[in-house]
């Protein structure tokens, strides 16, 4: 079985501070991470790995630096990273990205699944995943959230709904976007840091490559572009109850039924 | 000079953040109460790679270097400073004089297993009569046919009971001194070699400490470690590589400290402004951020001179008493800092206080360690 | 577009540096230099004190023609027949931006035997209701759904799409606009018409709501965009209105299905529809464990609400992601929200800041919970709630939830 991962290296968002005067964020010192829904895919792919035997390639596109994150994906048990990066590739929106992405799988070959994580946690779109499956035109189940059986030419998946889920079952070759109850990822163990930096490589691969449109890459091919961005306002600070808990209960009580909440 | 780890080292120290984070500190609390060794945690270390990271991957290690094993366990420290030292111990005392010293057929047998985290070690020389002057060795092993016959008793021995392979020291040649110590490999199970109970501890409680106790105990000849007479060299050559491990775990303890006085004295609120506006406690937190650093440079640079093959046996002593003392010292402020709290259980820093004191003593009290460092300043 | 900073006019006051929410300025020898992460966003521009940066428009590659594009389109998603009510609230907005581009208002209803559906599509906006009707669409399918879509809008060309951020809608839009090659902006919490260039500004927010970003998609038709649920305001039903219907039949010939739903499973217990709750009882970190939850499903039960929890409870296991309120769970608008030891990351904040009264309970007086609370009380949750349930009780209103519920018919 052959297992396609797409994965993206994000700032960790949960560690970014807003500067207090100018409203800014503050990147620097943000560590960056590989996005941890695509932990789960990774790790969904691992423990097919485990059960069935397949080979795991890599996918990710970005700067240089993210050949760190495939490092630590390659460290959790991947067999082979490829890494697109090129100016061409910069300022893609996610149209753009899943055409690159397309561009490359086609360039790998035959496969029988692609992973990806639901959503980025720095875009939260949750859209490359589907437009992918959509260039590739291969069949797509998202939200996955558990894995009831992968067979020689089709998949059993539950896909979570927002009042519940529902049991898919698709063909092969098939895209499924992992959501985190999906899995626990694991950690990667200290043979397959040491494997991954020594033994393994990543492959660079430029827009020459993968061949296809130039036209449809990078800034150029994304048919959206961010024309403002801004700092969220923050809501005006209200006021702290003063007192003993048991006066500042009364207190609010009488507040809340002032203004009818209550 | 380049104070930037590689991206490697970098990705290690991350997974031993999380695992310490996920894994060791929420039992931490536990564990130190009920004086529970942490079965669950060492196994999953094993699993990792982490109980074999400096050692190639033909002896079943993980091929890092003496860094990262000593980010290992200082990371481990900073959440449990007993879980730190059960790694510390296997690692330093148990695994390094087989890697060192061991022959293939030794290597093959017992460091395997161990790197892979199969087998645990513990280090056995302290005697009752012998702790800082290790000379004073009394137990005995005779040469018996294709037996040493081991007779004494070891004292306050780390992972005693629950490790599986035993570094021992004995005195083969009395008359020779120092000379005349050997050191041997013993099995958990070899007949005439029995456990003491487990020791109550002020720290690292979950950490195991017992006596060993050999009583006509056969030795297979194939266990010597290294030559009849070597003992004192394996013993103190290991000590040296030990005394970075223990230097890392003051490390992570004091680390932990700041960590829990940051936190506090940004929300703690006394006459309407938190602690961390006042002054008397900005300069605590300065002096003990400052200490740490100084002493991570301090462990850091020994355990790079180990790795580049150059003497560091100073340089060790250095770190260990910079970093012991730092981790002591400033455990008692975080807990002064804390106030009231800071002497209830509840609050991490009173088990840090009782963990650092620990890092002062064993593997060469801070008075060997002075010896050490003056003996190499003054040579 | 491109931005370009002028090296000679460049004073290297950083401030571009720190205004760039990408990181893509750096100083290189004392001078602003942009580098390959820039988007082009343009907020460097305005904060560079000696006008040193400027953007120009990127030559035109048309693909469409705009202006054959008019309309304001709506997916309506029905689940089991119900129409859902992220769909009025599409309606309730696509209305808005319909009449301000003076155009008609439609929505595409899917599904088998719906037909009874059309009428409230009206009330709540629709001029035209797009009705496809077969026994196939019944639920929803990737393959089937996109199919429709995709040759709707090649047939009429309508010139904004707008989708419910759901699991259904955040599955079918991104495959759509890689059919249709258009872009597609996900979960947008602010939409609004730039009418000169009849452009669609779409805002949503990114770095897990430390940023907000409008998004325009200029050469490309429809500008599609996914609305987060919970956001956007319906209109009071009138159900006099009434529109066309345009029914068109499924090709089903046409259109290969690789997937087949085996079963649909309703989750067991209590549904929590955090979207559409007018009290939620908010549990973090801060309460410690899985009982800890006990006491704020008292309070909420007290309340006539429902739980609710931040990230750090959820990812600690005490309660279950559909629990989660925030930049990744969900959007609330409830009339009181009451956080319990939640520090108000501005990842949850982003889920719940537009709840039309927050009361906060932690034990940190500088918990950023407090700046977006209108009332907030310093102390421990175990303590503090106990004693609101108390005093909650002493009103001898027996039955609030009955009270809260009237109040809400009356609106």
């Amino acid at each position: 079985m052959k297992i396609i991962v797409c994965l993206k290296q994000v700032p960790n968002t949960n560690e970014v501070k807003i500067d207090s005067k100018t409203g800014t964020m503050i990147r620097e010192g943000v560590p960056s991470i590989i996005n941890p829904d695509d932990k789960n895919a990774l790790e969904a792919a691992l423990q097919l790995k485990e059960e069935k035997g397949a080979s795991i390639t890599l996918l990710t596109m970005g700067p240089p630096q993210a050949d760190y994150a495939l490092r630590e994906a390659l460290a959790m048990g991947a067999d082979r990273a490829i890494l697109l990066t090129d100016r061409a590739f910069a300022g893609a929106d996610t149209w753009a990205t899943s055409y690159t992405l397309a561009q490359a799988v086609k360039k790998i070959g035959q496969f029988d699944i692609i992973f990806c994580g639901r959503q980025a946690i720095d875009g939260d779109t949750a859209q490359v995943g589907p437009e992918l499956a959509e260039h590739l035109d291969i069949p797509q189940v998202t939200y996955v959230k558990k894995i009831l059986a992968v067979e020689k030419d089709k998949v059993v998946v539950e896909r979570a709904l927002e009042d519940g889920y529902e049991v898919v079952e698709a063909q092969l070759p098939v895209l499924l976007t992992a959501v985190k109850e999906l899995n626990t990822p694991r950690y990667p163990s200290a043979y397959g840091i040491v494997a991954a930096f020594d033994e393994k490589e990543v492959e660079t691969w430029t827009a020459e490559t993968i061949g296809g449109n130039p036209e449809k890459l990078g800034l150029k091919g994304s048919p959206t572009q961010v024309k403002r961005s801004f700092a969220p306002k923050a809501k005006e600070a209200g006021v702290i109850i003063k007192g003993t808990a048991k006066e500042a209960v009364q207190v609010l009580r009488q507040e809340l039924l002032a203004k009818h909440v209550l | 000079m380049d104070f930037e780890l590689t991206k490697k080292q970098e990705m290690f120290r991350t997974l031993f953040q999380e695992f310490a984070e996920k894994e060791v500190a929420p039992k931490a609390f536990e564990i130190d109460e009920n004086g529970e060794f942490p079965w669950d945690t060492v196994k999953k270390m094993g699993k990792l790679g982490f109980l074999g990271l400096p050692f190639t991957k033909e002896y079943g290690g993980a091929g890092a270097d003496t860094l990262t094993y000593i980010m290992a366990v200082e990371e481990i420290s900073r959440a449990c400073a007993a879980t730190g030292v059960i790694l510390s111990a296997h690692v330093s005392l148990g695994c390094h004089p087989i890697y060192q010293f061991g022959t293939p057929q030794q290597k093959e047998k017992y460091l395997v297993p161990m790197a892979k985290g199969e087998l645990l070690g513990a280090f056995g020389l302290t005697e009752p009569n012998a702790g800082t002057d290790a000379a004073g060795q009394q137990t005995a092993a005779v040469l018996d046919g294709d037996a040493y016959i081991l007779n004494g008793t070891k004292i306050f021995i780390t992972n005693g009971g629950c490790a599986d392979v035993y570094i021992v020291f004995a005195m083969t040649d009395p008359a020779k001194g120092l000379k005349g110590i050997s050191a041997f490999i013993v099995e958990k199970g070899t007949p005439g070699f029995t456990f003491g109970p487990k020791e109550h501890k002020m720290g690292i409680r979950a950490s195991s400490t017992t006596e060993l106790i050999f009583q006509d105990c056969r030795i297979p000849k194939e266990n010597l470690l290294g030559k009849e007479g070597d003992g004192f060299k394996i013993a103190m050559q290991t000590l040296d590589g030990g005394r970075i491990g223990i230097a890392a775990q003051a490390l992570g303890i004091a680390q932990a400290a700041l960590d829990e006085c940051v936190r506090y004295t940004k929300e703690r609120q006394q006459f309407n402004k938190p602690l961390s506006n006042f002054q008397a406690i900005q300069w605590m937190i300065a002096d003990m951020a400052t200490d740490i650093d100084a002493a991570r440079f301090l462990v850091y640079r020994a355990a790079v001179l180990k790795d580049k093959k150059k003497p560091f046996s100073k340089e060790a002593a250095m770190a260990k008493l910079f970093a012991s003392e730092a981790a002591m010292k400033h455990t008692v402020k975080a807990v002064q800092i804390h106030g009231g709290y800071g002497y209830m259980k509840e609050y991490k820093v009173e088990r840090l206080m009782r963990d650092a004191k620990i890092t002062e003593i064993y593997e060469g009290t801070s008075e060997v360690q002075r010896m050490v460092i003056a003996g190499n300043t003054l040579k | 577009m491109t931005v370009i900073i002028e090296p000679t006019k460049c004073i290297g006051c950083e401030a571009c540096v720190s205004a760039c929410p990408f990181g893509a300025i750096e100083m290189v020898d004392g001078v602003a230099k942009i580098n390959d992460k820039c988007t082009e966003c343009g907020a460097c521009v305005e904060v560079c004190p000696v006008e040193a940066i400027t953007r120009t428009e990127r030559a035109k590659t048309e693909e469409v023609s705009p202006e054959d594009y008019r309309g304001v389109w709506v997916f309506a998603e029905q689940r089991d027949g119900q129409v859902m009510n992220i769909t009025l609230e599409l309606l309730g907005e696509g209305k808005r931006l319909a009449e301000t581009l003076g155009v008609e208002l439609a929505a595409v209803l899917m599904g088998d035997q719906v037909e009874s559906k059309v009428p409230e599509l009206f009330a709540y906006g629709a001029d035209i209701v797009h009705l496809v009707e077969d026994t196939e669409l019944k639920n929803y399918r990737t393959e089937s759904y996109t199919a429709v879509l995709a040759e709707l809008i090649k047939k009429y060309r309508p010139e904004i799409m707008l989708i419910g951020a759901t699991n259904i809608g955040r599955d079918l839009a991104p495959r759509l606009a890689g059919r249709i090659g258009t872009g597609l902006t996900a979960d947008c919490t602010e939409l609004d018409i730039d009418l000169e260039q009849r452009l669609l500004q779409q805002t949503r927010p990114a770095f897990g709501g430390n940023l907000m970003a409008t998004i325009l998609c200029a050469q490309n038709r429809p500008q599609m965009a996914t609305v987060r649920p919970g956001v956007m305001k319906k209109l009071i039903p009138d159900s006099c209105r009434t529109g066309k219907i345009i029914r068109t039949p499924y090709q089903k010939d046409q259109v290969n299905v690789r997937t087949r739903i085996l079963e649909v499973v309703k989750e067991a217990g209590r549904v929590v529809n955090l979207e559409e709750a007018q009290i939620i009882v908010s549990g973090g970190r801060g309460v410690g464990s899985q009982e800890g939850f006990a006491v704020l499903e008292e309070l909420a039960q007290k309340l006539g609400g429902v739980v609710a929890a931040s990230r750090g409870a959820v990812d600690a296991g005490w309660v279950p992601a559909s629990y989660q309120v925030g930049q990744t769970g969900k959007t609330v608008h409830p009339k009181l929200y009451i956080a319990c030891g939640i520090s108000g990351a501005i990842q949850h904040v982003a889920g719940m800041q537009n709840s039309g009264l927050i009361v906060a309970i932690n034990k940190n007086p500088n918990a950023p919970i407090f700046k977006v609370a209108d009332y907030g009380i310093v102390g421990d949750l175990h303590q503090v709630v106990p004693l609101l349930i108390e005093a909650l009780a002493e009103e001898g209103k027996p039955d609030l939830s009955c009270q809260v519920e009237s109040a809400a018919a009356q609106e």
